[in-house]
């Protein structure tokens, strides 16, 4: 049964199966092994963000697409669920007509977007993601009356999933509706990501890897390799804006730089290459260590710069903000001398 | 015996939607003009706008046209493009501030020398960046469009956060250089006279390029290799060696262009090449990957369309060059004016 719920794609290592395991446990035991906002907070976004890079994991990894238009997708779904709960007020048929219209949203753009330019090359996509996403993080942060603008918007959702119901202890526990909303996100993600795994190893999923390895030849054996590309796109789009509705469900607030900034687009392509791309378990390891290192990291680069403030230039160097720096040269060293990430590895060195 | 065929050879004439096609992309830009004029209404502003858009036009094509060569000749796309920008504007800004005596000087001849200068510094210091990158980053990945995008794109944020490094975090303003500054009137029409300079390096640019590009023997071997590389390895031309000068050349431009943009913004920020990447890319798609006349055509309408309907429709004017680029790719696929490809 488990293999089944896999779809039959095992880790294939040993290593990496005990990884899995402990990154699955620690996040489905979050509020009990580490107690405390933050560590929640924390563990929530590792939940969303595996989701998101799994769905972009599916372009980049098994079709073979550079997309840069993934967070678009990503916040079409958070403002949809944040739009419906502005002006249907607060409820679950808020969020869920939110979630579905986002994901609708989202696939119908994909869809545009991927009938304009893959039919030609796939290199236009590329750009053309690009252009239109910036297009639309513009717009989004110049229509304020619809969307807050900068600010972003501020919402409630339905108090089931707020601190302020609460439900009495568990372990020590106090099980309130944080707790219940961190549980809706943890099986939601759970559940997209194993109808990604789903997706990829269905004879559909065979078909993307064939266009990624050679679309030549599989246009030639008879599949119609736009229509496979435009499929996969739009399947992509729609998990990433519900990724995005999840998100939005989670921090009750949306704004253009958490959901739509260039920033983290670039966070995802690091989270796919570091884990490895063309397989979903790549989207694992890599969103956790990410999103790990991002909350941790700071701290640490700010005590090495403190520590080496006598240094010309190193503590420039080293300044917390400049923390993208590092994490560009280690995304060129990867993609040189890890093209298949860390699961790539631990595979090869079974 | 058999009889001769009955068809009798004749000679065509191709009908004249079928001569104008060629032309159509050139026709869009008078066409453009004369609709903006009868949209605007008022003569005066439509030739400050107009004037406006060709200078805006011009610049976006001094960085594009590197970019499309590049991807023309070696099937490579350079996300790290932006940087390229960035930088030149920075080292170019940087050497215009250290001349403030020849800037703030009243002498025309002054000012040009000065900005003259700065660009020849931003100009080294890209070229060279240029050649650096090549070798360093898009070097082991070629053929593997895939990893060529990551890899630069890579680049393009390393870059980016070194600007920071070196210059701060902030954005750096500063004030054009004396008989640069403000307008004249031209038929109660106020041009400033720094977007007139634009316009004239601009076509300075364009026609030096073409001349280069159609009457020597290197822009033979440039246009060659875009056609066809392997061909023109075959007949002993070392084409990586063209290539490594074309990338330097482009690269080189994107930091002229990077220190036009800055002056006429009047502000630079090291996230600025990446602003105007986004703009490039669209040009270089309906202008046709590979074509530098599609490049200058395509950044022509964009500029002179974004200040048309910035003026008519300011909310518009954010989506007014994805519907441009819809537009032209719905009209070809391939953008205005695709290369033909023979392989």
């Amino acid at each position: 049964m488990l293999v089944g719920l896999l779809s039959g794609d095992r880790p294939r290592s040993l290593l990496l199966t005990a990884i899995l395991l402990i990154i699955l446990g620690s996040l489905a035991f979050a509020p009990f092994l580490f107690p405390g906002v933050r560590s929640l907070e924390t563990a929530a976004r590792i939940c969303i963000f595996i989701v998101l890079v799994a769905s972009y994991d599916l372009l980049l990894g098994y079709t073979g697409i550079v997309s840069f238009a993934h967070t678009m997708f990503f916040g079409l779904g958070a403002y949809g669920v944040a739009l419906a709960s502005t002006h249907m007020g607060r409820g679950w048929d808020a969020l869920i007509v939110g979630a579905l219209l986002g994901a609708l949203a989202a696939t119908v753009l994909a869809l545009v977007i991927g009938l304009f330019s893959l039919r030609v090359r796939a290199i236009f996509f590329a750009m053309i993601t690009l252009a239109v996403a910036s297009a639309v993080a513009v717009l989004v942060s110049q229509l304020s009356g619809l969307t807050g603008g900068e600010d972003g918007l501020n919402y409630t959702i339905p108090r089931e999933l707020t601190p302020a119901f609460r439900l009495g202890e568990v372990f020590g526990v106090p099980f309130n509706g944080k707790l219940l909303n961190y549980y809706l996100v943890f099986f939601a993600s759970l559940a997209l990501f194993l109808l990604l795994v789903r997706v990829v190893n269905s004879p559909f999923g065979r078909v993307l890897q064939a266009i990624r390895e050679n679309d030549f030849r599989a246009e030639a054996i008879g599949y119609r390799v736009v229509l496979y590309r435009t499929l996969a796109t739009c399947l992509s789009a729609a998990v990433a804006a519900l990724a995005g509705s999840l998100f939005a469900i989670w921090l009750r607030y949306v704004g253009p730089d958490t959901t739509l900034s260039f920033e983290i687009m670039l966070d995802i392509l690091l989270m796919v290459v570091i884990g490895g791309m063309g397989t979903m378990y790549g989207a694992v390891i890599g969103a956790t260590i990410f999103v790990l290192a991002q909350n941790y990291l700071h701290t640490l680069m700010g005590a090495a710069s403190e520590a080496t403030s006598a240094l010309p230039l190193v503590p420039d160097l080293l300044d917390p903000d400049r923390w993208l720096l590092w994490l560009g040269v280690l995304f060129v060293l990867s993609v040189y001398f890890f093209p298949t990430g860390i699961v790539g590895r631990l595979r090869a060195g079974r | 015996m058999t009889a001769t065929p009955d068809h009798a050879p004749k000679y065509a004439e191709l009908s004249l939607p079928q001569r104008l096609d060629a032309w159509a992309p050139y026709l869009l830009i008078p066409v453009l003009v004369v609709l903006g004029f009868f949209a605007i209404g008022s003569t005066s502003s439509w030739l400050t706008l107009t004037v406006s858009g060709l200078a805006m036009g011009m610049m976006i094509f001094i960085m594009a046209s590197g970019l499309t060569l590049v991807f023309g000749l070696m099937d490579v796309i350079n996300f790290g493009h932006g940087a390229f920008i960035s930088v030149g504007a920075f080292v170019g800004i940087t050497v215009l501030l250290a001349l403030g005596n020849w800037t703030g000087s009243p002498s025309l001849l002054l000012n040009i020398a000065a900005i003259l200068l700065a660009a020849i510094a931003a100009m080294c210091v890209t070229g060279a960046l240029g050649w650096g990158f090549e070798r360093v980053i898009v070097r082991p990945v070629y053929g593997a469009h895939l990893k060529q995008i990551l890899v630069t794109v890579g680049g393009l944020i390393v870059i980016e956060q070194l600007i920071h490094v070196v210059w701060g975090p902030d954005e750096i303003f500063l004030t054009r250089p004396e008989t640069l500054k403000g307008a004249f009137t031209f038929w109660g029409a106020a041009i400033e006279r720094y977007r007139l300079l634009a316009v004239v390096v601009g076509v300075i640019l364009f026609v030096a390029m073409r001349l280069v590009l159609r009457r020597t023997k290197i822009g033979l071997i440039v246009r060659a290799g875009v056609q066809n590389g392997e061909m023109v390895e075959a007949l002993g031309y070392r084409l990586s060696l063209v290539f490594i000068g074309v990338f330097i050349a482009g690269s080189a431009l994107a930091g002229l262009g990077g220190v036009m943009w800055g002056l006429y913004q009047e502000v630079i920020t090291a996230g600025m090449g990446e602003e105007m990447m986004i703009l490039v890319f669209i040009v270089v798609i309906i202008g046709g990957l590979g074509s530098v006349e599609g490049a200058f055509i395509g950044a022509l309408l964009v500029g002179l369309l974004q200040n048309y309907i910035a003026f008519l429709e300011p909310k518009v004017a954010l989506v007014s060059n994805i519907a441009l680029m819809t537009a032209v790719l719905m009209w070809r696929p391939q953008g205005m004016m695709p290369v033909v490809k023979a392989k």
